[in-house]
């Protein structure tokens, strides 16, 4: 704690001297976290920031087949951009098949991968409604969630996916 | 006394010369030189005639070197990724360890963006005191440091992790690496101006690119001291497809990490788990589960001379010569060997070897004109030591190509091919 106010005073110190008179308050414009809320887009396992709304399967199917289809195929496992459906219980085969079913561990990942940068050519066109019904239909063509369900934040954060168990913290082993 | 085409000093088998030799001393570097062939008279080229070219703005390589390129790989077919991809740095063109700005390897997932800096910001948020945007130039107005770091893909040497060797060059195998000095700001020293709240664990970078590229970095490595948000690269800005105008350096962690065009860093309590560090940059396992947050690269190295396309032209004497480097710190030793294993030599390692920088290693050979395979191997000040591919990948799932750090073996034929052989 000593240490790190006294860094702190040091770059006060060092930048009111390299930014003459301007003093360390002016560097950096404060702002809200509302304000921030147009970049805010990552969404964590907790799915703390998932925005309101929701989407069913049927609504996704049509948006997956105007806007996804024509890069990740018509069931999402023909490509030829990377195979999003099929591969459950390959992990551990000869031929392992990653995709969003077979090895991604949460759901909370599709989503925020799919608002922020797909469809690849117009990222950040889906509004949060098309993105929670594309990733209910994508996780409905990989046998998470059934033709008949409708996600939002609560039940899209509730989601165990099937290979939730599969992954190995190393960054934690390492500290233990 | 000795003859001269014969050095007595080996040290390893293959011809492998004790490094203390000093190449030429004592020994012919050439056949021409050997026969003592007469040289033609000195001509006076026509460029020492007349005044050659005036000043210019920013000077390029001599036309000469236009053959030295970045080779670019993309990943998708045409419409479908385009922007998505990588451009490999050609090692066995290049000396010494600083690579040049234009030649530093690329890696982007959605192409590059054209950023300008006036209208670029960067967001502190989250787990902070108070959240705040900075501009350009006042991130460039904060007190700055250098140090020199290499940065490496990830997915550096893939090629190596499929069944059967690849037959490419030493760049276009291990070239998704390059080291640079980098200038900017230290990412603890803007935390600290939002106030980082103590129950803080991790944070989240983001870049501004159409794929808003985005990681999970610990709080322990942004605050360690040489977490950087760079500004600069080799004493000029950052390229824009090295991040421009700003970027995260995070000296000996994987590339992805190292978000370009960086755009928000948001203070959390714990991993964010984006694509890039569940789908991709996770390295699965045989048992079918899969490593996550394998942040360290390890410590490898790789012989650039001889290498395919680069070879010996004659037997005779000649300097092996190579890059090692390691995440962990320091390379404290690369032993070096032309006989496929079965004998090693330390290279000498040029200048101080510096923590997570390349290091320049070389060795004096004496090729006999036989068929030889050479190989390097690394140590670091941890003790590590550079696997044989066959350990790298013992176990590891099929098609896993991640943190590729495995004994690269050239072989070399007696007419002076040099080609890709897994030992
Ligand atoms: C023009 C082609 C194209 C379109 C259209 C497209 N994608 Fe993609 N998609 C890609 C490419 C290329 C990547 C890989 C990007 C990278 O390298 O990071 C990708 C990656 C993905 C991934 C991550 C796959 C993995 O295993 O890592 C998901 C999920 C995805 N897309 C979903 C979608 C959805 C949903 C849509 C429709 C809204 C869509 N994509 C539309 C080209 C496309």
């Amino acid at each position: 704690m000593f240490m790190s106010n006294f860094k702190l005073c040091f770059v006060f110190a060092a930048m009111a001297a390299f930014a003459g008179a301007a003093s360390a308050q002016d560097i950096g414009r404060p702002i809200t976290e509302a304000d921030v809320a147009p970049w805010d887009i990552s969404v964590a396992p907790d799915g703390d920031t998932l925005p309101a709304g929701s989407g069913d399967v049927q609504t996704g199917a049509e948006l997956y087949a105007a806007q996804c289809a024509v890069c990740h195929g018509e069931t999402g496992a023909e490509g030829p951009a990377d195979q999003l459906v099929g591969g459950v219980g390959t992990l551990a085969s000869d031929a392992p098949l990653k995709t969003v079913g077979s090895f991604w561990p949460y759901a909370t990942t599709t989503f925020d991968y799919v608002r922020r940068a797909m469809p690849y050519f117009a990222p950040g066109s889906l509004s949060d409604d098309d993105a929670y019904a594309i990733t209910a239909y994508v996780l409905h063509l990989n046998g998470v969630v059934g033709e008949g369900a409708t996600l939002d934040a609560n039940s899209l954060q509730a989601i165990t996916m099937p290979n939730a168990q599969g992954f190995i913290d190393m960054y934690a082993s390492d500290r233990e | 006394m000795t003859k001269r085409n014969e050095p007595r000093d080996y040290a390893a088998g293959g011809g492998l010369l004790n490094r203390r030799v000093l190449l030429g001393a004592g020994m012919a570097f050439s056949a021409a030189s050997a026969t003592g062939a007469a040289a033609a008279r000195l001509e006076i080229p026509e460029w020492s005639q007349y005044p050659g070219l005036p000043m210019s703005e920013y000077g390029q390589p001599s036309p000469h070197e236009g053959h030295v390129k970045r080779r670019v790989l993309g990943l998708y077919p045409e419409g479908i990724g385009d922007g998505a991809g990588v451009s490999f740095t050609p090692l066995e063109e290049l000396e010494g360890t600083v690579t040049p700005n234009g030649l530093f390897f690329e890696r982007h997932h959605s192409g590059i963006p054209e950023i300008d800096p006036e209208r670029h910001e960067l967001v502190v948020h989250g787990m902070v005191k108070q959240p705040l945007v900075f501009t350009v130039g006042e991130l460039l107005s904060l007190p700055k440091v250098s140090r020199l770091a290499f940065l490496e893909c990830a997915g550096n040497s893939l090629f190596n992790s499929l069944a059967e060797p690849q037959q490419r060059s030493a760049g276009e195998i291990h070239g998704l690496i390059g080291a640079a000095e980098w200038t900017g700001v230290l990412l603890s020293d803007v935390l600290d101006l939002a106030g980082v709240d103590p129950s803080a664990s991790w944070v989240l970078a983001e870049g501004a690119d159409a794929a808003k590229q985005s990681r999970s970095i610990p709080l322990s490595k942004v605050m360690g001291g040489d977490a950087m948000i760079a500004l600069y690269q080799n004493g000029e800005r950052l390229r824009p497809e090295q991040g421009y105008p700003m970027r995260l350096v995070l000296p000996g962690w994987q590339g992805s990490m190292q978000t370009k065009w960086l755009r928000r860093v948001k203070v959390t309590d714990g991993p964010t788990h984006t694509k890039d560090e569940t789908s991709k940059y996770s390295l699965l396992q045989k048992d079918g589960k899969a490593q996550q947050f394998t942040f360290e690269m390890g410590v490898k190295s790789v012989i650039t001379r001889p290498s395919p396309g680069v070879a010996p032209t004659r037997p005779g004497l000649y300097q092996v010569s190579g890059l090692a480097w390691s995440g962990a710190g320091r390379v404290s030793r690369v032993e070096v060997s032309a006989d496929g294993g079965a004998s090693w030599a330390d290279a000498m390692l040029d200048g101080p070897a510096l923590p997570k920088m390349l290091t320049r290693f070389r060795l004096p050979w004496n090729w006999d004109g036989a068929p030889s395979v050479l190989m390097s191997r690394a140590v670091d000040e941890t003790g590590a030591v550079q696997p044989s591919r066959a350990e790298w990948y013992e176990p590891w799932a099929p098609g896993q190509l991640y943190h590729q750090n495995a004994i690269q073996a050239w072989a070399l034929s007696v007419n002076g091919e040099v080609s890709n052989v897994y030992v």
